[in-house]
């Protein structure tokens, strides 16, 4: 399940000035006569829109295809998230090492990584300090969370918003105990 | 009173008209007064002059179902006593972006000459219209008796219109806003609805998406003691839905809130005692965020319902078996995919009064089974009461529409949609040509018809030769030639309502339907091989038909890349933006 932000990264053929959510091209069968299967459509439409060099879109990338409307499709699709955005925040548990009691922060209300190390030093009293790539955590602790692969990564990778929709739980480690790979 | 009309005379048998008998003017009123059916009313109105004038003073409502095929004068001038208007603008493509905005369907002009030919207008209906919230307020100010408004996939409004609407309808029985391309600017437009204001039947809000002031909504629903039907937002809580509930255990429909938050056991009780306390509710919509924590809280009225409307929830089988064996006099049910199979199979053990199926995908893009060939046949076999079906699905077979077909004969909609453009049967690799080739053979009622997957010629010629009751039919990524359209217009006597796109049809296929077009509603065509040149030729040959081109930017000026051709009476469109060419 791809929970990437597909406008940020696809390009689009989409009609000039046209303000569709879904990543869409018009397709074009205007000379084919032939029976067309969707491979083939697809190579016949990234060939007539040569112009644009975009990477040939899949096949379900058709204007207004499957019939659904727009009402139903945000509201369906916007389901595909794991956690709840419903205007309930994103809850999720944070611990940390040495520390008593689990707490809970919720995500939405954070702007970035900077706010949120922000909120959760308030909330620890301790010093998270900021995230650099090349040096890691300058300081006695650094925040992980587990994806939603189940998988323990290191706070500040990814885009934030990214981050919002694969967060499951986070935990403040020691950073002796962070493991750089 | 017209005297020639008053008299009686006596009784003449064939067709000489000085001795045919002539009712007098008063019986035909009373007569047709308790004709309600727009198509009745329409023969009536054919039989004779007289006839045709007592139909037309006494005609109460009138469906105009393209808004360009007639004007306002000419309703107007022709029905005098209108009340209520059902009016239908832009052709259903547009609810699947295949028609620019701006495109037209301005339900001001309407309104305008309303105003003054029908200051009694209790009710009007909108689907597919540009409506704006100026226009809504002119409604709202200029018809005193105004009492119902509905709009199904409408856009241009906010609800700042929806406040105007509140603020001055005193009678206001309906407010039914639906899917609309509604623009949610928050605010309080419940709260406007003046305190003295109970005459509310119907309030449905469902696909609204800002919250609303809860106290107001409540005092509302208190004060409207003939309140029906609820269809509240998602923004309505559980615990707020059993307060409305208790407060209106009249209902006939409710749609409800969402079921997101976890009650404590007391409300959950609380909840559960005001549905049982229902004893009305024959439909359930909505069930936003639901799983098997709080739905039980609906079963207690499950056992009356024969409309379930879940389509705005991703539940999955375990969940719809739950509700659906305590559910069995269900007659209409809408899901999601995330039932799947096994969900359909549930549908097939405990439905067996089931007339409709609806089942909508989670999301179309994504790869996942959702619902196949399977679920269709399970369906099927439980329920041969099944008329009507709307199926959208990755993979499908010929076999199993075909059995399909067998298990229930009597399909008037037939509506299938392989979700992957072109996709062949997937254990056999053929194309579904025999599936609908089965459908239109045995159902000899069919009146719709979506088809999907990949499909030759022989699929059509099956609907020219069989499909002899179709009305409405919709095509996408079908068919190898002009032939192949040419079967369907050539042999299917009934249509009204064509639609088709990504075709390989052309000019011939396009002016193989000149004959039926006099009789049609509409044809829609886009992305097929129609070129200009054809366009106006069928223009040339039919000048009470509107051949509307509307032009892409760049692309072949040659080619027609989409094509509205409709009948009307009112001349080409006086409105039309500068991309639609009328030819």
């Amino acid at each position: 399940m791809d929970l990437i932000n597909f406008e940020a990264t696809e390009l689009r053929l989409g009609l000039p000035g046209s303000t569709d959510d879904q990543p869409e091209i018009k397709s074009t069968t205007s000379h084919k006569t032939n029976k067309r299967s969707s491979s083939e459509m697809v190579s016949s439409v990234s060939d007539e829109h040569d112009s644009s060099r975009s990477p040939p879109p899949t096949k379900a990338q058709v204007v207004g295809w499957p019939p659904v409307r727009s009402y139903r499709k945000n509201i369906l699709q916007g389901k595909k998230n794991d956690q709840a955005e419903t205007g309930s925040g994103i809850y999720i548990k944070v611990s940390m090492d040495g520390a008593p009691y689990l707490r809970k922060v919720d995500l939405k209300v954070y702007q970035s990584y900077g706010e949120l190390m922000k909120g959760l030093q308030d909330m620890f009293k301790c010093i998270i300090g900021l995230y650099s790539e090349m040096e890691g955590y300058k300081s006695e602790y650094a925040p992980t969370y587990e994806d939603k692969d189940g998988d323990w990564m290191l706070v500040g990778d990814v885009p934030w918003d990214m981050f919002l929709t694969s967060c499951r739980r986070l935990r403040i480690m020691k950073s002796s105990e962070v493991i750089e790979s | 009173m017209d005297p020639a009309a008053t008299g009686v005379t006596v009784a003449g048998t064939g067709a000489d008209p000085a001795k045919t008998t002539m009712f007098p003017e008063e019986f035909l009123k009373r007569t047709f007064s308790l004709i309600n059916s727009d198509k009745d009313r329409n023969s009536v109105s054919l039989v004779c002059k007289d006839w045709y004038n007592v139909e037309r003073m006494s005609r109460r409502h009138v469906s105009i179902r393209n808004c360009y095929s007639v004007s306002p004068e000419i309703v107007t001038a022709r029905f005098p006593a209108i009340r209520s208007v059902t009016l239908k603008g832009k052709p259903r493509f547009s609810d699947f972006n295949l028609v620019p905005d701006d495109w037209g369907a301005d339900v001001q002009p309407w309104l305008n000459v309303f105003a003054t030919a029908y200051p009694f207008l209790e009710e009007l209906r909108l689907k597919r219209m540009a409506v704006s919230d100026e226009s809504l307020e002119f409604l709202a100010l200029n018809f005193d008796d105004f009492k119902a408004l509905s709009m199904l996939s409408c856009e241009g409004f906010s609800t700042l219109g929806l406040e105007a609407i509140a603020t001055h309808c005193k009678n206001l029985t309906e407010l039914d806003i639906q899917e609309n391309g509604i623009d949610d600017l928050g605010g309080d437009w419940l709260s406007y609805f003046p305190e003295n204001l109970t005459s509310l039947e119907v309030l449905n809000f469902s696909t609204l998406t800002s919250e609303v002031s809860f106290d107001a909504l409540e005092s509302l629903v208190s004060r409207c003691k003939s309140l029906r039907v609820l269809k509240v937002n998602r923004k309505i809580n559980l615990e707020q839905l059993g307060k409305l509930l208790v407060l209106a255990p009249q209902l006939i429909e409710l749609g409800t809130g969402t079921f997101l938050e976890e009650l404590v056991s007391g409300s959950v009780n609380g909840l559960e005692n005001a549905f049982s306390k229902c004893g009305n509710l024959v439909t359930l919509s909505s069930f936003w965020d639901a799983t098997l924590l709080h739905l039980p809280v609906v079963y207690p009225v499950c056992g009356n319902l024969t409309f379930l409307n879940l389509s705005y929830a991703n539940i999955g089988p375990d969940e719809l078996e739950q509700i659906l064996s305590r559910s069995k006099r269900l007659v209409r049910l809408w899901v999601v995919d995330t039932v799947g199979d096994k969900g359909l199979e549930a549908v097939g053990s405990h439905c067996p009064l089931l007339e409709e199926l609806r089942v909508f995908p989670v999301d179309p893009f994504d790869q996942q089974l959702g619902v196949t060939d399977s679920g269709l046949v399970a369906v099927s076999k439980g329920c041969p009461k099944l008329h009507y079906i709307l199926y959208f699905c990755q993979r499908m077979t010929n076999a199993a529409v075909i059995t399909v077909a067998q298990n229930c004969p009597n399909f008037t909609h037939f509506r299938l949609c392989i979700m992957n453009p072109s996709e062949p049967d997937y254990l056999t690799n053929e194309p579904m040509d025999e599936a609908f080739g089965a459908i239109v053979k045995t159902c000899t009622k069919l009146q719709r018809l979506s088809v999907s997957g990949l499909l030759t010629d022989l699929a059509f010629e099956y609907i020219g030769r069989y499909a002899k009751n179709l009305e409405t039919l919709s095509v996408a990524f079908a068919g190898d030639s002009d032939l192949g359209m040419e079967y369907v217009m050539r042999g299917c006597p009934k249509l009204k309502r064509v639609e088709i796109r990504d075709c390989p049809f052309g000019d011939s296929a396009l002016l193989s339907g000149l004959t039926q077009y006099e009789s049609m509603r509409s044809l829609w065509m886009s992305d097929c091989n129609v070129t200009m040149d054809g366009c106006k030729k069928l223009a040339e040959e039919m000048s009470w038909l509107n051949v509307e081109v509307i032009k892409d930017e760049g692309g072949d000026d040659r080619l027609a890349n989409k094509v509205y051709v409709y009948r009307t009476v009112a001349g080409p469109r006086k409105d039309a933006p500068p991309f639609v060419v009328t030819l």
